[in-house]
């Protein structure tokens, strides 16, 4: 791998909240162009980590470049120069729910630009008709079911024709159909924009089918990296629970808790009796 | 001792928090500026806060100077000076009821509302992902509201205190027979424009804090339905007893 073509190089990067680890010694490199997924168990800091790189949070320790910017010492005025060759879909979409589809679209670019309404038009439709919304365009928000609002903000994330694209899971609660259209989009505005794409998510099966490379993460560092098929034969227990779907394994089934008998049988008239460790 | 350290506890956390609401008024005086060049923005809050309020205010104008013109009325005619009601429910409503009740009901309906506007805004991402645009949300979608409130309220307690006169001289000089010339030169006369004054600041520093408390407050909103919940009723709680504390200091600086 080219290191010099990196988009974001992350070196021994640490998080903690209210002095927990979240993250701890954790590296990645992300190449530029292709899709790259970040998977792994819930709570093991993977939109933790998507927000450190888009500099909505501040790492503790550690070094974390993203597109040649140091996101430990940007100010707030870099940041915004550097979000503006960045795209995110969030998970709920997060249209602004006033405005319509299309002005959803056009949203930044108003902000950003002093282009003519005509350009603006032709440009909103353009990117709407990529994500196959064209005929949306004068509804509201609240019209529409939850692929199509989630393809939207796709299209306004593309709209300022970004360098790094960046998705935070973007098939939670979809169905078979709307699942599949999100998924060769994120393949077909990959290949057709030449950009980079980076994919939070769980869906183990989904996203193998169109990344490139795959970081696993597991307690807050990288338990496993490389191509969808290296993964599936990756020598790691966390892995092959993670990837075989396995209820019980690395990540225990059960949340600490007092022993089950001696709860069962105890007197508290308590409903739940709360373990110690929390 | 463990009451005195809660004590403790709680003045800090509110000398901190009024230091924070200090700060973010310096962050939307800070990127006024900017905002106000997008003026159909304002316009669009000022339609919001004011225009969806008119009904509300124009009914409790007209009751307030309805039962001020009755209960003026019922004690002027013991002194038998009832033409004086017309002064007395002018100085009432311009100096003290138009601005306080309307900076109440203004908490009460248009602060709650901006509360819990940008509380769910916040909730369903909406603040991050214009972040995530590289647009900063003070000055797109804070300050227009800001200002829309500021600019609103003292409207609002200008429309209340004339439709209050007005059911004051309802009630006054059509039911109750005071002579409507004496009730209309009196007012004439023992009006004087430091009162109106007076309650022209009033209404524009009630309007300041209220639209401030509102948008603290549904900004930084927890971002769950219960915390939305929270900050709709800390905006009406901390604005009523803002407001009067205020209204206070203000008649104390007036007199």
């Amino acid at each position: 791998m080219n290191q010099s073509a990196a988009i974001v190089e992350i070196r021994n990067l640490g998080y903690t909240v209210n002095g927990r680890p979240i993250l701890s010694g954790l590296d990645m490199h992300i190449a530029r162009g292709g899709v790259t997924a970040v998977m792994g168990p819930s709570g093991t800091g993977k939109t933790t980590l998507l927000r450190l790189i888009t500099g909505q949070l501040r790492a503790n320790s550690g070094s974390i470049v993203v597109a040649g910017q140091d996101m430990r010492t940007a100010r707030r005025a870099d940041l915004y120069v550097l979000r503006r060759r960045m795209g995110m879909l969030f998970q709920s979409g997060a249209l602004l729910t006033d405005l319509s589809v299309f002005e959803n679209v056009a949203f930044p670019l108003r902000e950003h630009t002093n282009l003519p309404q005509r350009l603006i038009r032709q440009l909103v439709l353009t990117k709407l008709q990529a994500v196959g919304l064209r005929g949306a365009a004068e509804l509201m928000p609240s019209e529409l079911s939850g692929g199509m609002n989630r393809r939207v903000a796709l299209a306004r994330a593309i709209v300022m024709d970004p360098e790094i694209l960046i998705y935070d899971e973007p098939f939670v609660g979809l169905d078979p159909i709307s699942l599949g259209v999100i998924l060769r989009l994120i393949r077909r505005l990959n290949d057709a924009l030449g950009i980079t794409s980076v994919v939070v998510s769980h869906d183990v099966r989904e996203i193998s089918s169109v990344a490139d490379q795959v970081f696993l993460l597991s307690g807050g560092k990288v338990a496993a990296h490389g191509t969808p098929a290296d993964l599936e034969s990756f020598p790691s227990d966390i892995v092959r629970q993670f990837i075989g779907g396995l209820a019980d394994g690395p990540v225990p089934f059960h949340f600490p808790a007092p022993d089950y008998f001696g709860q069962l049988l105890s007197r508290d008239r308590r409903g739940v009796a709360r373990p110690e460790a929390r | 001792m463990n009451i005195l350290a809660e004590l403790r506890l709680t003045v800090v956390e509110s000398l901190s928090e009024l230091g924070a609401m200090a700060h973010f008024l310096l962050r939307l005086l800070a990127a006024c500026p900017r905002a106000l060049l997008k003026v159909d923005l304002i316009t669009k809050q000022i339609y919001n806060c004011g225009a969806l309020s008119l009904v509300i205010i124009m009914l409790s104008g007209l009751f307030v100077g309805m039962v001020l013109g009755l209960q003026g009325f019922e004690l002027l005619q013991r002194f038998g000076s009832e033409e004086a009601l017309g002064t007395a429910a002018a100085i009432g409503l311009v100096k003290e009821l138009g601005p306080v009740v309307t900076a109440l009901l203004f908490a009460g309906r248009a602060g709650t509302a901006l509360a819990s506007e940008l509380g769910l805004m916040r909730a369903t991402d909406q603040i991050s992902a214009m972040e995530m645009m590289a647009v900063d949300p003070i000055r797109r979608v804070v300050v227009p509201r800001f200002l829309g409130g500021v600019i609103s309220m003292p409207l609002l307690a200008a429309i209340f205190s004339v439709i209050g006169i007005y059911g004051a001289q309802l009630v006054g000089v059509q039911f109750m027979g005071v002579d409507s010339g004496s009730f209309w030169s009196q007012m004439r006369s023992g009006v004087g424009l430091r009162d109106i004054n007076e309650g022209i600041v009033k209404s524009c520093i009630f309007g300041v804090f209220c639209s401030l408390i509102a948008v603290y407050e549904g900004y930084y909103a927890t971002p769950t339905a219960e915390g939305v919940g929270r900050a709709t009723t800390r905006t009406v709680v901390t604005s009523a007893v803002v407001i009067l504390f205020l209204d206070y200091l203000v008649t104390a600086a007036f007199l």
